[in-house]
């Protein structure tokens, strides 16, 4: 049939150029009012030919799997799109970011966890993943919580605070080491996504109030950048094409946001930290 | 090489994230976020081939519950972005 006149991966990386290209167009034309609408739709459709392109992958044998797991994300997704209230949308949003991020962290386990003889290369950009996916997950959760009022948020800060950050990043990258020498020993795999979930945590933490839209985009952007990496290993164009584009539009509007405010992204990160700065205008 | 020929293309998509969001108004800041964080669930692609492959048991569900996080992030992402840009429209 089909296969036999053109290769299916041919098709496939094909499909994937227009699919950027659309996404490239959608972004465009989602940053001026009055064509913002038409670009969402522009970039929903890249995604949805993105999808039915990828099915035709000769690796994918089976479809019962997938097809409870889209039928049933799909019914979450638009049960939650349509019932929010609108005041409510920054926590969704936070929400639908951190599910994303949780499930790039899915992607670069069941990579690791799957492969046999993986390089050092994937190993390390499937650990990126893993914890740049994790910190997106807990980060945003944190920030939903804080948003829809579960938990306090006024910024949170204890003693020590900069210490135990400092040993939580040693920890991870002496984990990190473990499991790329060792991707075969599930201990280290539990071990790095229980500090990266743990860091995603002591990162949004001392961060709160007017701030958490800011800390919300840069999450964004941490979403993007772990697809990227879980492009990286699994040698997919698109997701790194689609993956960076997220990461870099994400980092500028952050920036956009922070300086609509007369505020450094630094002094957002470190506000828990800083006495409180009074200016008299 | 591989991994180089990924940098490039890395490389190219990064400048033109950076491009396109120059000027952007400050009332199309959450749609855009919400707009790109859509795009993110891209992931879903490479989730795909997890759940439909011979990769092991626990990679295929791995696989699967990475398809349906990511479908509900691409789904829901593009459904509220495009109601908070119908709501701009009215007024």
């Amino acid at each position: 049939m089909l296969d036999s006149i053109i290769d299916t991966s041919l098709l496939i990386n094909f499909v994937y150029v227009i699919s950027a290209t659309l996404f490239i167009f959608g972004l465009k034309l989602l940053s001026h009012p009055s064509t913002a609408r038409k670009g969402n739709l522009l970039s929903a459709l890249a995604m949805l030919i993105a999808i039915v392109v990828t099915l035709l992958d000769k690796q994918i044998i089976s479809f019962e799997l997938i097809l409870v797991s889209i039928l049933a994300g799909s019914a979450v997704g638009v049960y939650a799109a349509k019932k929010i209230e609108m005041t409510s949308m920054p926590e969704l949003v936070s929400l639908f970011n951190g599910i994303g991020g949780l499930a790039s962290l899915a992607v670069a386990w069941a990579t690791i966890a799957g492969g046999v003889n993986l390089s050092t290369f994937v190993l390390f950009v499937s650990f990126l993943a893993l914890l740049i996916g994790a910190i997106t997950f807990s980060g945003s959760v944190v920030a939903w919580a804080k948003l829809s009022e579960r938990m306090i948020g006024r910024p949170v800060v204890f003693k020590g605070q900069a210490i135990v950050n400092v040993l939580l990043i040693a920890a991870i990258v002496a984990s990190a080491t473990l499991l790329i020498q060792q991707p075969e020993v599930t201990t280290w795999h539990y071990l790095v996504i229980g500090l990266a979930l743990l860091m995603g945590v002591m990162f949004v933490l001392p961060i709160g109030g007017a701030d958490m839209p800011v800390v919300i985009s840069l999450l964004n952007s941490y979403s993007g950048l772990a697809a990227c990496a879980a492009g990286f290993a699994l040698e997919n164009n698109l997701l790194i094409v689609a993956g960076s584009l997220v990461g870099a539009s994400g980092i500028i509007l952050t920036n956009i946001m922070c300086k609509a405010m007369n505020r450094s992204l630094v002094s957002v990160l470190t506000s828990g930290f800083q006495p409180v700065v009074t200016s008299e205008m | 090489m591989t991994a180089i020929y990924l940098l490039f293309i890395l490389m190219l998509s990064v400048f033109v994230g950076f491009e396109l969001i120059r000027k952007v108004p400050a009332t199309l800041h959450t749609p855009l976020m919400s707009g790109a964080n859509a795009i993110s669930g891209i992931t879903v692609i490479g989730a795909l081939a997890l759940a439909g492959g011979e990769y092991g048991q626990w990679s295929t569900w791995l696989g699967a519950i990475a398809v349906f996080l990511a479908t509900v992030n691409v789904v829901g992402g593009y459904l509220v972005t495009d109601r908070m840009l119908a709501m701009f429209k009215k007024k």
